[in-house]
């Protein structure tokens, strides 16, 4: 995650209490997403970025994921993420973010 | 329950995924509140 | 009348050294982490000039191998040396780090390349066995300076180190004291992205055998910045590369637009040579040391050699219609606009069936795709996925939403109409125009009539917009008309005006009455 975004997130996450946030990622690849979430989570898997050693827990899914599809307008999720379907390998990523809330989401 | 209504949103968009602008309009309509959006770049 | 592809020419520098002391990752981990196991590792993992010659993208890249012939190689391909390779190709080469610094010094035009006196006397006889190298070039060369210079060049002034093997064989200066836009990391930076940039020059020369004299403008589009406090991003780059390269009738501009800029610069030359502002025009750019091992942390943790080991550089050559060529269709590109919206199915829509939609065709009705054609090799391990497959599998399923073909035929339609990826992840050089030297010859031999070439580019990144662009154009198995056959003979547009003369004398002669 690039080392900015990081900075940002966990200044949100003083600001506004972890428990209180949610992550919401649109990542390519099962394994980037879960790069990702397990950045936001367990911290910085590269070491690089401020969220190295910083064990935030938030909550974090991808948007392809039932739980964040079924809370979205169907018409405007079908013209912002439809047609992605058809391109993501959804099912690599929801085990993917899965596996990461399991282990390291603390809300 | 609601994950989305009413709660603070970071959104973490991909260039070659779905970008940030798109996931912000999608979760709008779930009545969240988006306080930081931004998209990724690999390549 | 649309204008044509004359030729495309496509270089490779190998700079292991550079990956270690210029890619962002790597100055960015010596400041974050400096004791990191990556650190330690990396020269370790990094390839010798043979294994990244024989790379099978690195020769698809310069020509010796088709894409097709590419994808029929197993993959992985870091695992695979060619047996047959060569340093130089149908289009290019693949130049060594210790002749590319020669090259960034004949490059400098303000004596702040400096090389170490043994590393000149063994380098430049190699260097001047050049095919490509003339006079000119080689009477750049300056002598070699004291190691202990190079030595207190880095300890007392900031002055960036240039190293072979590990070696500080010289360094490049900093242009003053303040100004952090002169500084030695940005000289350097902009004086690979400019030799980069001549030696694609002189290939494409050498492809389309055009003379020096004849070309009218360099358009350069890679994305560095060049400039200093006053004016941080001035540019002209093309100029600079132009006069290098000895194109003496040449002026030259720059066309910024991150990773679409090839696109960009493409339809603007294109438009120049249709509207006869220009006859030749030559898009080029150079690469960019920022990103050399950018995702080499991922490589170096599975065990992988470091593949972003290369700098890149292209360079093509657009001129008026000579019934021959491909034609680049100027009536019919594609473009992200400010409201195209940002979602995938936008943005493909913009991109590719906005265009096609003008034309009356179908997404299948093109016959190849040229996207981003990033080499998977790279991206894979470092978790973004196979960029070009991801590209066609958006552009089919827009066509299954559209109808054009069968969900069922959506895998079918990437195999048939894309192409697997063999560009370094240079940002702007594998957007869209790598398949232009095999589009051109592809379209010649007449294996296919159209493709689509489509550049994108990520505008957030210099925060000054959360803005996606993109671009796109199609280029075409030439009608066959040229100029001379189309356009109204002179002697018929004299008596035209003849004719409309007197009518006005005569008209003019009535009201007289």
């Amino acid at each position: 995650m690039d080392l900015e975004n990081q900075k940002r997130v966990k200044e949100l996450s003083e600001q506004y209490g972890p428990e209180n946030l949610v992550v919401v990622l649109g990542a390519a690849e099962g394994e980037a997403a879960g790069l990702t979430a397990e950045t936001v989570t367990a911290g910085d898997p590269t070491y690089a970025g401020p969220l190295t050693g910083v064990q935030l827990g938030l909550k974090v899914y991808h948007i392809c994921e039932e739980e964040i599809k079924s809370e979205v307008d169907p018409g405007v999720y079908d013209e912002q993420v439809g047609m992605m379907e058809m391109v993501l390998d959804v099912d690599e990523i929801v085990d993917e973010m899965s596996a990461i809330r399991e282990q390291f989401t603390k809300y | 329950m609601d994950l989305l209504k009413g709660k603070k949103v970071i959104v973490v968009g991909d260039r070659d995924g779905v970008p940030g602008p798109a996931i912000d309009e999608c979760i709008k309509t779930a009545g969240a509140d988006i306080v930081f959006s931004s998209t990724e770049c690999f390549v | 009348m649309n204008s044509v592809i004359k030729g495309a020419s496509y270089i490779l520098a190998h700079t292991p050294d550079m990956v270690i002391h210029n890619g962002t990752t790597q100055t960015t981990e010596r400041i974050v982490n400096p004791g990191s196991e990556y650190l330690v590792e990396l020269p370790g993992k990094l390839r010798p000039y043979d294994d990244a010659m024989r790379y099978a993208p690195n020769q698809t890249y310069i020509g010796n191998l088709t894409p097709d012939e590419l994808s029929a190689v197993a993959a992985p391909w870091y695992e695979q040396k060619l047996e047959d390779a060569d340093r130089f190709g149908k289009m290019g080469e693949i130049m060594p780090q210790d002749e590319f610094y020669i090259l960034m010094q004949v490059c400098d035009a303000f004596d702040l390349v400096k090389l170490e006196k043994g590393f000149v006397e063994e380098v430049k006889p190699r260097f001047e066995q050049h095919p490509l190298m003339d006079e000119s070039i080689i009477a750049r060369i300056k002598g070699g300076v004291e190691q202990s210079e190079i030595d207190r060049a880095i300890g007392e002034d900031h002055a960036e180190g240039l190293y072979q093997d590990g070696k500080l064989v010289g360094y490049v200066k900093k242009s003053h004291d303040v100004d952090v836009n002169l500084s030695a990391h940005v000289i350097l930076e902009n004086l690979v992205s400019k030799a980069s940039c001549v030696l694609s020059l002189l290939h494409l020369t050498k492809n389309t055998g055009i003379d020096k004299a004849e070309v009218d403008l360099v358009i350069e589009c890679s994305e560095e910045a060049c400039g200093d406090m006053n004016q941080r991003g001035g540019g002209n780059m093309a100029k600079a590369a132009a006069e290098i390269a000895g194109f003496s009738s040449a002026s030259g501009a720059d066309v910024r637009a991150f990773c679409a800029a090839p696109v960009h610069a493409l339809i603007h030359a294109a438009a120049l040579v249709a509207s006869g502002t220009y006859d030749n025009v030559v898009v080029a750019a150079g690469g960019s040391t920022a990103k050399l091992g950018m995702n080499g942390k991922d490589h170096a943790k599975k065990g992988l050699p470091i593949l972003e080991d290369v700098v890149g550089g292209f360079a093509t050559l657009i001129s008026k219609n000579d019934g021959i060529n491909p034609e680049l269709l100027s009536a019919y590109t594609g473009k992200h606009t400010v409201g195209s919206g940002s979602s995938p199915q936008a943005v493909i829509t913009a991109l590719v069936t906005d265009p096609l939609d003008k034309m009356g065709l179908k997404i299948t009705d093109i016959d190849r795709y040229s996207v981003e054609m990033q080499n998977p090799d790279v991206t894979k391990p470092a978790g973004a996925g196979d960029v070009p497959l991801a590209n066609y599998k958006m552009i089919a399923a827009l066509g299954v939403k559209r109808g054009d073909l069968e969900r069922a035929q959506l895998n079918d339609f990437t195999t048939e109409h894309g192409m697997v990826g063999w560009a370094p992840t240079q940002g702007h050089i594998p957007s869209g125009v790598p398949y232009l030297g095999f589009a051109r010859e592809d379209i010649l031999s007449g294996k296919i009539e159209t493709c689509m070439v489509i550049g994108k580019g990520s505008l957030f990144l210099g925060r000054m917009t959360n803005l996606f662009d993109g671009v796109s154009f199609i280029i075409r198995k030439n009608s066959g008309e040229t100029e001379q056959t189309s356009a109204v003979p002179e002697e018929q547009i004299k008596s035209l005006i003849a004719d409309a003369m007197r009518n006005l004398a005569a008209s003019l002669a009535g009201e007289g009455r």
